[in-house]
């Protein structure tokens, strides 16, 4: 396999006539990453991973990938690859072929192209489905035979556009997990578009959060669930309430919110309704309304639920330390 | 219980499908085979009444006898032995397979460039639309009228005559222009190619776009690209835009008749040429063969893509 390189965005800007669908994001790959570009759909994501590719004209800035600069590259050229949404394999083609097919393209000897393409489907596990065609296998079989045809060009960067979306939530767990586990053994660049929290948190050694064709945070799946720079982080992010202090809004974890079921209303403490209780097997979630008609969540685990159940309609009292509370820009 | 054979027979099947001790709440009147059948009989009776029937006759009309001035019912072969006999036959068989594949091979190379045109290069769904209907707008005119017109175009003192004259091309009249298998082709070509595009471009359109990017990925050229993947994928495509042009070039008299000033003869010539002098078996014979040729030839195409998968 290739040696894996940093990759590095400088000021790219991606525009479709005159929407901007990247504004300047500038960010550092780091060598042997496995990186999730997370953000609801529209935010630039894909457009972002698809110049990376070079299936997209980079409107300004550029793309360097080591040393070189690959802005203006074929994809082929760049030292990238793509793992395309719907893994895009060719129909007529067995899986065997597929995988071969940037090696027949290259002009490489029938047996030495089906002897690497081999390698590869052994590398995913797929080698007894090499005669196969695309449509008889599952959708996990069908990933596994779309990786293995990008990683059969030697990319220092794998790029994968939205990889697990077409998978049953199960496979997708299992899929995520090999995902990570072929990263770390191939030692090469992953960057994943996903749209799911869960997704990046689980995968990336580095999250970047976009939304409107801007990085709101980038940093480690800690680092951003922890101290969400902004209000959008905090709420795409999951797991967080916004409440406001003195004009300034604040971003606190759900499992961090105290219940009592008295107390009295204070500087640090709010009186809400319980309008929902949610079980979830370990926690069990409630959803309040704050007297300023704020809705919260408060996530409790369920053996202290269950030691003193609330009930649906009553008044409780909220706390909170002061440390849990993270301050949000803007 | 009897007369209520058709019923019961759909409560045990109905049973047999449920669980044990779970029964049906709707009992249906009628099973869905029956009524499959029932649906399908109009379109049978059409088929049956209007193709079927008249092909029965055509059959039994080609065993029947006949003399300058009569025809009369038998069971005799004279028909297909003076047919299969006679040199003519190959001859205009062989133009008629001549027509046919050069008409399918000009038809083709135009047909898939511009349904690919349209497919792959044409990006709007509108304009998509707007060059598709320009396509079909001699459509809005007779076949007879499309031909005719070709006359005073190609004649000898016609417009492109006079057109190459003065742009100093040829020095005198090209009379191979018209009433020649040029011309003949020439229209069949005109006539049939839009036949071809349309399901060549029904086919190309539904090739998922993120294959030619997973292509490109790949590092195939454009060309590469053509070859290794819309190519394959249109195969189906190709396939029924050239049963459609084979059949109508293999099935047509007057488009030969009229381009080739009657100078040139294909099957249905003959066909007609008998009908003209009445030699209803003879003719009945004739097409019998025609049919058996054409049947042979979709069959052998058939064996090479499975339209079904584009049904």
């Amino acid at each position: 396999m290739a040696k894996s390189l940093d990759l590095e965005l400088a000021a790219v800007t991606k525009k479709y006539g005159t929407t901007v669908a990247v504004e300047a994001i500038s960010h550092r790959f780091q060598a042997g990453s496995y990186s999730c570009l997370l953000g609801p759909s529209g935010c630039g994501k894909s457009s972002t991973l698809r110049m990376i590719a070079g299936h997209e004209v980079v409107s300004e800035g550029d793309i360097l990938l080591g040393a070189s600069n690959v802005t203006d590259l074929p994809p082929a050229r760049r030292g990238t690859a793509m793992m395309f949404q719907s893994y895009a394999l060719f129909p007529h083609l067995s899986v065997i072929d597929n995988v071969a097919f940037s090696q027949k393209m290259k002009g490489v000897d029938k047996s030495s192209r089906l002897k690497k393409a081999r390698e590869l489907l052994e590398l995913v596990d797929m080698a007894a489905f090499a005669a196969r065609l695309p449509e008889q296998l599952s959708g996990g079989q069908q990933q596994r035979v779309a990786l293995a045809r990008a990683l059969i060009t030697e990319p220092s960067v794998l790029l994968l556009d939205e990889p697990l979306s077409a998978l049953d939530p199960f496979l997708r767990i299992k899929m995520r997990l090999e995902l990570k586990r072929l990263q770390r053994e191939l030692d090469i660049s992953f960057i994943h578009v996903t749209h799911s929290q869960d997704e990046a948190l689980a995968l990336a050694d580095d999250i970047i959060v976009m939304n409107n064709g801007r990085i709101e945070q980038a940093g480690s799946p800690r680092d951003v669930f922890e101290s969400p720079a902004t209000e959008f982080v905090a709420r795409f992010i999951g797991g967080h309430n916004i409440l406001e202090s003195r004009g300034a809004p604040f971003a606190l974890r759900t499992d961090r919110l105290q219940v009592a079921k008295t107390g009295a209303e204070s500087g640090d403490s709010l009186a809400a309704t319980v309008r929902d209780v949610e079980y979830l097997g370990a926690t069990v979630n409630l959803a309040l309304e704050t007297g300023a008609g704020s809705d919260l969540t408060a996530a409790l685990p369920d053996g202290l639920f269950f030691q003193d159940p609330i009930e649906i309609g009553s008044t409780v009292f909220l706390s909170w330390k002061p440390e849990d509370a993270h301050h949000l820009a803007g | 219980m009897t007369d209520l054979t058709v019923s019961n027979d759909t409560d045990r099947k109905e049973e047999t499908r449920l669980q044990p001790g779970v029964s049906a709440k709707v009992r249906k009147p009628v099973s869905d085979a029956v009524s499959g059948w029932l649906m399908s009989l109009p379109m049978a009776g059409v088929l049956v009444f209007f193709l079927v029937l008249p092909i029965i006759m055509i059959v039994v009309v080609s065993f029947w006898g006949a003399t300058e001035f009569s025809i009369y019912p038998a069971f005799v072969f004279d028909n297909y032995e003076f047919l299969l006999t006679s040199p003519v036959t190959y001859s205009v068989f062989l133009n008629t397979v001549k027509y046919a594949l050069i008409t399918w091979a000009l038809t083709l190379g135009i047909g898939f460039t511009i349904a690919y045109f349209l497919a792959f290069h044409v990006r709007s769904l509108t304009w998509q639309i707007v060059l598709f209907l320009l396509c079909t707008i001699p459509f809005w005119t007779s076949n007879i009228i499309r031909m005719i017109s070709w006359i005073p175009f190609l004649g000898r003192n016609g417009i492109a005559n006079s057109a190459l004259i003065s742009l100093g091309v040829v020095d005198e009249p090209l009379d191979w222009l018209l009433f020649s298998d040029f011309s003949v082709i020439l229209a069949f070509v005109h006539l049939y190619t839009l036949f071809m595009v349309v399901p060549i471009f029904n086919t190309m359109m539904r090739i998922d776009r993120s294959l030619i990017e997973a292509a490109y990925d790949a590092g195939a050229s454009g060309f590469q690209t053509l070859t290794n993947v819309v190519l394959p994928l249109t195969k189906p495509g190709i396939m029924i835009g050239s049963i459609f042009v084979i059949t109508l070039v293999m099935g047509d008299f007057i488009t030969v008749r009229f381009m080739s000033g009657s100078q040139k003869a294909n099957v249905g010539r003959l066909i007609s040429n008998d009908i003209a002098l009445l030699q209803y078996p003879s003719a009945a014979a004739t097409a019998v063969i025609l049919l058996i040729t054409v049947l042979i030839v979709i069959a052998t195409l058939l064996r090479f893509v499975d339209i079904r998968k584009e049904l």
